[in-house]
């Protein structure tokens, strides 16, 4: 690991005003001198694999009042600071299966011990040449290098969202939970507060793939909230991956869905994880479910349609059937929940 | 954050590339740490994972460093009570912290906690190595009241893994252990 000044940060006002002070001139927060330090189950992995060197590290562990959950007048508050653990087994997140189980299913006991939930939706890919800096192309992590992945093993990477700039997949799946649920984020700045939905959080990569997010360097992010809603208790969320825990997703789905008499959706919430290079809400299959009796037949043409757009690369052809699978399964276990 | 620090971190963020040795300016950090219920005030490079804390400054050898990326589990400790990774913990986040280590499970007179025990008992290790990272998963994993059944066994222990494949011997030994515990 290369050196960098470790701070710990006294109070919000101070972690605010030292990532401004190591913002560099014009760079994106992932490539800023300066780095929020949280569970640092991301950043420390990736320094030590020399992705990331930042010269300095702001430690906000010790920040007061960041990591409560609670209830609002219209939902559910979560701070950014709350580990996963934490979270998944707060009693006021029964009502929101799909965001609980998002966390439970994530990575290991002792991470999710670790990380933080802000820290959680900035997570960087898993893809394995944008981890392994002795690969040249990477417009990730090097701007401009090109991508070893279009022609490379390609097998984890996304079909949704993708360009000739790059396919890595996001690797995340609370952040599925919270894209279906209409989530807000907090952000908080020096000069006051902003508050954004978190379908606006990431980027497509585009022809820029090392932004990753809306978020300035001297931005941090203080609290999820998510809206109540008729369809929050009937939701789930499932995940497809190589081996059946500590894993990555292949291919996941977070389904919600507000159900009407005899069984006919008013109502339904869909996001995909593990194909896509963000989180990925799926608005198309949503709508052709609308009205509809949820039944085998609609939930195979949902998700017919949420992978219309996906462009396969050599290895990763088998997430567009794994990934409808995935969402068809979702969609009748959630239409099926007694709740 | 201290002034000092504050213009160091606006004098790195200045400089063009390459960026300047924080480690050649920067006096070494002071960290306390409760390791086993004894204090160790200690000094260490910021780069300093409480793992390399334990192993290359206190001696304790026998929280293990496998991946060193928190993949394996090796190097489980508990902080203040929960399990957590030493390898992707910085010492000076630790500061302050109580830590307990597979050196610190066992009682003063050298009884065996009924983790360790039940280890021995069902066989639970072959190589060894990443042991004293699963008695220190396996202890949590009871103690969090995930050890119901053999599946939450093993979906709750799932961030330790045993390149020698003991794994229904450790389900065995937590069920072993588990209602010592509850005894106890």
């Amino acid at each position: 690991m290369r050196p960098f000044v470790y701070h710990r940060a006294r109070d919000e006002d101070a972690a605010l005003q030292a990532a401004l002070a190591g913002a560099g001139h014009d760079a994106p927060p992932t490539a800023a001198n300066a780095q929020f330090l949280a569970g640092g189950t991301t950043i420390l992995d990736l320094m030590k694999l020399d992705v990331m060197h930042p010269s300095a590290l702001i430690d906000i562990n010790r920040l007061a009042g960041l990591d409560r959950i609670e209830r609002t007048p219209d939902g559910l508050r979560l701070g950014a600071l709350s580990r996963m653990a934490d979270a998944a087994r707060h009693p006021l997140l029964a009502d929101y299966p799909v965001v609980a189980q998002s966390l439970t299913l994530a990575a290991s006991a002792q991470l999710r011990n670790m990380a933080t939930l802000g820290g959680n939706v900035l997570q960087r890919t898993r893809c394995t040449y944008f981890r392994d800096p002795s690969w040249k192309a990477c417009n990730k992590r090097a701007p401009g290098s090109g991508c070893a992945a279009l022609d490379g093993y390609n097998r984890a990477h996304a079909v949704l969202g993708v360009s000739d700039h790059c396919i890595a997949a996001y690797p995340g799946d609370f952040a599925q939970a919270l894209i279906a649920l209409d989530a807000g984020v907090e952000i908080r700045r020096r000069d006051g507060d902003r508050v954004i939905a978190f379908a606006d959080l990431h980027r497509q990569p585009g022809d820029r793939p090392h932004i990753e997010t809306v978020l300035t360097p001297d931005e941090l992010i203080a609290a999820f909230r998510i809206p109540a809603a008729p369809w929050a208790r009937r939701s789930l969320f499932l995940k497809i991956r190589d081996r059946e825990s500590y894993e990555f997703a292949l291919a996941s789905a977070a389904v919600a869905l507000d159900l009407g008499q005899g069984g006919v959706v008013r109502e339904a919430r869909i996001a995909l994880g593990g194909v896509a290079t963000t989180p990925w809400r799926a608005r198309g299959a949503e709508a052709a479910l609308a009205g509809k009796v949820l039944d085998n037949e609609a939930a195979r043409r949902a998700a017919e349609i949420a992978f219309r757009e996906a462009a396969p690369r050599k290895h990763n052809a088998f997430k567009i059937a794994l990934g409808r699978q995935t969402l068809t399964r979702a969609l009748l276990e959630t239409a099926a929940l007694e709740i | 954050m201290s002034s000092a620090a504050l213009s160091a971190a606006k004098e790195a963020a200045a400089q063009p590339q390459p960026p300047p040795s924080p480690a050649e300016r920067e006096p070494l950090h002071s960290v306390s740490l409760i390791v086993n219920g004894q204090r160790h005030a200690l000094a260490f490079d910021a780069r300093t994972t409480l793992l390399d804390a334990l192993r290359e400054h206190i001696g304790l050898t026998g929280t293990k460093k496998g991946c060193d990326h928190g993949q394996c589990g090796a190097c489980t400790v508990h902080i203040d009570g929960r399990r957590v990774l030493s390898c992707l913990t910085l010492a000076a986040m630790a500061d302050g912290a109580q830590v307990t280590t597979i050196e610190g499970l066992a009682k003063p007179d050298g009884a065996l906690h009924p983790m360790q025990q039940a280890f021995i008992d069902k066989d639970a290790f072959q190589c060894g190595y990443c042991t004293p990272g699963q008695i220190m998963s396996a202890v949590a994993c009871v103690e969090e009241d995930h050890a119901g059944s053999d599946a939450e066994i093993r979906e709750y222990m799932s961030g330790n893994l045993c390149r020698c494949a003991a794994y229904p011997n450790i389900v065995a030994a937590i069920n072993q252990a588990k209602s010592e515990m509850k005894r106890a």
